[in-house]
């Protein structure tokens, strides 16, 4: 199974890479939502350093769809999904290199939008612990639940209107609880931030191990 | 259901698919051995795609017996055991336009347990090992890209081969390299089937030929001549039955085959 996750991970990293779709589109995309909260919320800057964590989050949140979308697109094209149920690999092998894949290129991004927020929000980062552990945590979540209702969408027309309308409910969770846990660390209460991180934690167990048993099913019903 | 011979690769009796709620299959009996190169021809429509597709374990057969390599196309389980052990050569190309040549085929032949070297043979083979190599998919012709599906499915070294119109789009040197492989892959032991609308080229390769119309089997000549077949008192017999049981036109299956 994990040699599978490999093979499909770095098949979809390689794709990303040649094709630069996440550097050159999904990134600019991510820090455009960041300059035009800026833009919005300018008159006071208090409000911008107040709410950078939900911000931060959302930014995240509208950039896993477009990487989600583009990680299906991939398998849309040209019987490539077909392709996929008539290799040796495992389903849950391939839910877990396509739901890598997408976590690597979220992480990239909070890389980047962490950078963004110093410089646009003038926000002072703290409580590093926390953040790492609340970002990878959120962001495995993200890119299962992600992945998950990704092929659900995927054999549908209507996939990408759809697809935000069925993802962005579940992941309100995350959203809540990252923007929380970001605070915390943020206002240097680190105590009250790893609760949200429990919380995190759960979610990203539940939709690994739900997309580990259901993504053949979903694959084949795609 | 009937035991399965033990040399026969495919044994489809009144197997009947869907595609939604049209019966693609309405009830195909077809019997394949190891070792077959098996011409499926028929009209447009006809049903030649959605049975590699229901071969494959692609398409799930609703009725009717179907069995390929042993598994039971009836069963959700053996329908997935299945593909691994098949290779199918569809319309689309099943490439990624952004990776090259190399890591298409890399990719599929590593997906389905060959190592690079085999891959690289298949390369080789297809003539993909030079310049092309490093090529994205996307830059390539038409022809290129199919010869590059090719070099995938050669890759997989599969027990049963689904070939859909495995000559469209090649040049001449192409077709060669196809038919050569088909008469390697079939003397290896691999099963064959080739589902085309170039009867000449084709039959050339092929142990037998089976029309097809309308999702069934209109007539299972000894040879490759599928005018002579459409002759023969059995195509009539057949026509005529699917004529009463369907309520089609008679001329419609002798107009379509060619």
């Amino acid at each position: 199974m994990f040699r599978d996750a490999a093979l499909v991970a770095g098949k979809d990293l390689r794709i990303e890479w040649r094709s630069r779709v996440t550097t050159n589109q999904v990134a600019p995309f991510a820090v455009l939502v960041l300059i035009l909260f800026a833009f919005a919320l300018d008159p006071d800057r208090g409000v911008l350093q107040r709410a950078t964590a939900g911000l931060f989050w959302i930014a995240i949140l509208f950039s896993a769809l477009l990487a989600v979308q583009r990680a299906f697109a991939l398998e849309a094209a040209d019987g490539n999904r077909d392709g996929l149920r008539l290799s040796g690999l495992r389903p849950a092998g391939i839910f877990l290199g396509k739901a890598g894949a997408v976590a690597l290129e979220l992480a990239a991004l909070e890389v980047l939008l962490g950078i963004g927020v110093v410089v646009l929000y003038n926000t002072t980062w703290s409580g590093w612990l926390l953040l790492i552990t609340t970002s990878m945590v959120a962001t495995i979540g993200l890119a299962a639940a992600g992945t998950l209702y990704g092929v659900l969408a995927a054999g549908l027309r209507v996939r990408e209107t759809l697809l935000p309308l069925l993802l962005l409910p579940v992941v309100a969770p995350v959203l809540l609880g990252a923007t929380q846990a970001f605070e915390a660390a943020l206002d240097q209460s680190a105590s009250n931030g790893w609760s949200w991180v429990v919380l995190l934690s759960s979610f990203a167990v539940i939709y690994v191990a739900f997309g580990i048993l259901a993504f053949g099913s979903l694959l084949e019903e795609s | 259901m009937e035991p399965v011979a033990k040399d026969q690769v495919v044994h489809f009796s009144a197997a009947v698919s869907l595609l939604g709620r049209f019966p693609a299959l309405a009830g195909i009996d077809l019997d394949v051995e190891r070792g077959e190169v098996v011409l499926v021809q028929g009209p447009n429509g006809a049903g030649k795609t959605t049975l590699l597709r229901a071969c494959a374990g692609l398409i799930p057969v609703v009725s009717g017996e179907a069995t390929v390599l042993g598994c039971d196309l009836t069963q959700a389980a053996d329908r997935t055991a299945v593909r691994r052990r098949v290779g199918l050569l569809g319309h689309a190309s099943g490439l990624y336009d952004d990776l090259t040549v190399t890591d298409n085929v890399h990719f599929w032949a590593r997906s389905c347990g060959a190592t690079r070297a085999e891959a690289d043979a298949a390369l080789a083979t297809l003539g993909l090992d030079g310049r092309l190599a490093g090529v994205v998919v996307a830059k390539l012709s038409a022809g290129q890209r199919r010869r590059t599906s090719i070099a995938a499915l050669v890759a997989r070294r599969s027990e049963l081969w689904l070939l859909d119109e495995p000559h469209a789009g090649l040049d001449q040197t192409g077709r060669d390299v196809i038919d050569r492989l088909i008469r390697s892959a079939a003397s290896a032991g691999a099963t064959v089937i080739v589902a085309s609308h170039e009867v000449d080229r084709a039959g050339a390769i092929a142990d037998r030929t089976v029309t097809i119309a309308g999702g069934t089997v209109v007539t299972e000549p000894p040879g490759p001549a599928a005018p002579d077949v459409l002759a023969s008192p059995r195509a009539d017999m057949r026509t005529e039955r699917r004529q009463n049981d369907e309520g089609v036109e008679p001329q419609q299956d002798v107009l379509h085959v060619s």
